[in-house]
């Protein structure tokens, strides 16, 4: 009997190579068999088939659903270092040009979709949550003189959350922790205990993405990352990809050495401009979008 | 010798199922977001069939790039890949999806892990954090006829289509 339960055990460590839903319904069987020969408790079989969900629940990261929580506290986080701007003229025409933006990157649909908010600050700034949620301050949108611009603002921050960087910026342990806690649930409501550990678990990621995005910034190498795919998705959409490099241009200009804000997150723009290796926009943008602009935000420029 | 054949009877039964359950979840798939839509064409601003809410099972029966033509009931339409995982996801109670019940010991993931109980006990121990402008920034709204207006004025285009 003991033979037949290590041939099992081998067999099932096997199956790690087919596809997880497979190993799943295999480990199901496989234990049904073993319990029906009486070579294993009902016990037993149960633990091996938590087991193996744990397993295969560990290789993968957050769901859409969990990333979108996690987005949602980052974004509060946000809030308390910068207020948001109560102007509707603004926020619509942002996330209407926003979404359609969205649209055109590889990840059109989020949990909850995308989301996006001017804040009411001179500093030059914009952030992504991995939910979806994307902030831009009114400095920023000062220094787009054309919708084409501001849209290459948006991408860029639509290109944070495509390329999952935000997830990206929680450290490596933190994350084994998190993804142990989430493995161990039970099928019923979390207990007390439970959620104190995730509540924790919780916060500890919250922490690690906020100190990424406000005070540390990414790597440069996802900066550039995340240009590429704007430049993508306003090619995609029709956009002049060359107005990135006006957007950076006039940054350039206006970034305050030393600041508390892109400056201090982002590398430089001129090493951005070197690195999409693309000239600024020369051809005329037509006249309905440079009137919606002016309509939209002409009263923050 | 009985022995050794019934083990060999029993691993090829085990390759099969191992096989099958690898090709059922290439052909069906569950939404990942709250609400996706089925669409009459392989676009975001094709007509919506119907909509399909979070952990809703479809079958896939054709792909055109990140489109994926579902069958979904007895509704046939094009939803976008990004919505869609190949794991099968739990609803928790007060949640209902029209596929039916999923059995125990397949994934478990709607609802769960971190949710709006684990973001009350996180906003509990941080009373500084105020939720109003991401509640209302989520709750801006746009629609489908104001994003097509929106390109067509603008002489843009909705750059990722199917086909």
């Amino acid at each position: 009997m003991k033979k037949f339960t290590l041939q099992i055990i081998s067999f099932l460590a096997l199956l790690i190579f087919c596809g997880c839903a497979a190993v799943e319904t295999a480990t199901t069987v496989a234990t049904d068999i073993a319990v029906q020969r009486g070579t294993i408790t009902k016990e037993q079989a149960a633990s091996i088939r938590t087991g193996t969900t744990a397993v295969s629940r560990s290789l993968e990261e957050f769901t859409p659903e969990q990333e979108y929580y996690i987005g949602r506290s980052v974004g509060a986080v946000v809030l308390t270092k910068y207020k948001a701007l109560n102007d509707a003229k603004i926020n619509s025409y942002v996330n209407l040009l926003g979404q359609t933006l969205a649209l055109a990157s590889d990840t059109p649909e989020l949990f909850a979709g995308y989301h996006f908010l001017v804040l009411d600050s001179d500093d030059i700034n914009a952030f992504a949550t991995p939910g979806g949620h994307v902030f831009v301050t009114r400095g920023l949108i000062r220094c787009s003189r054309t919708e084409d611009e501001l849209a290459a603002v948006l991408a860029h921050e639509i290109g944070h959350i495509q390329r999952r960087h935000g997830i990206s910026a929680i450290q490596k342990a933190r994350m084994a922790e998190a993804l142990a806690v989430l493995a161990r649930e039970g099928v019923k409501t979390y207990g007390d205990e439970e959620l104190i550990k995730l509540s924790n678990s919780f916060g500890d990621v919250i922490s690690d993405i906020t100190t990424t995005l406000i005070n540390n910034g990414y790597s440069r190498a996802y900066e550039y990352q995340a240009d590429a795919v704007a430049v993508t998705i306003l090619r995609r959409a029709g956009y002049q990809p060359g107005a990135l490099v006006n957007m950076l241009q006039v940054m350039g200009r206006q970034i305050k050495p030393g600041g508390s804000d892109f400056a201090k997150t982002h590398p430089s723009p001129q090493a951005r401009i070197a690195e999409l290796g693309m000239s600024a926009q020369t051809a005329q943008i037509p006249n309905v979008r440079k009137d919606r602009f002016i309509k939209a935000a002409g009263h923050l420029l | 010798m009985a022995r050794y054949i019934s083990l060999v009877i029993f691993l090829a039964a085990l390759s099969f199922l191992c096989l099958s359950a690898t090709a059922q979840t290439q052909k069906t798939m569950s939404v990942q977001v709250k609400q996706t839509q089925l669409r009459a064409t392989p676009s975001h601003l094709g007509k919506i069939v119907v909509r399909a809410p979070y952990g809703a099972r479809v079958t896939i029966l054709e792909e055109r790039g990140d489109w994926k033509r579902t069958a979904y009931g007895s509704y046939r339409g094009w939803v976008h890949a990004s919505s869609l995982t190949t794991k099968r996801i739990i609803l928790t109670a007060g949640q209902t999806s029209q596929t039916g019940t999923v059995g125990q010991g397949e994934i478990a993931l709607a609802g769960k892990g971190f949710n709006k109980e684990v973001e009350n006990r996180y906003r509990a121990t941080n009373k500084n954090l105020d939720y109003t402008w991401i509640n209302r920034m989520e709750a801006f709204d746009v629609t489908s006829e104001q994003i097509e207006n929106f390109v067509s004025e603008g002489r843009l285009s909705l750059g990722n289509e199917g086909g």
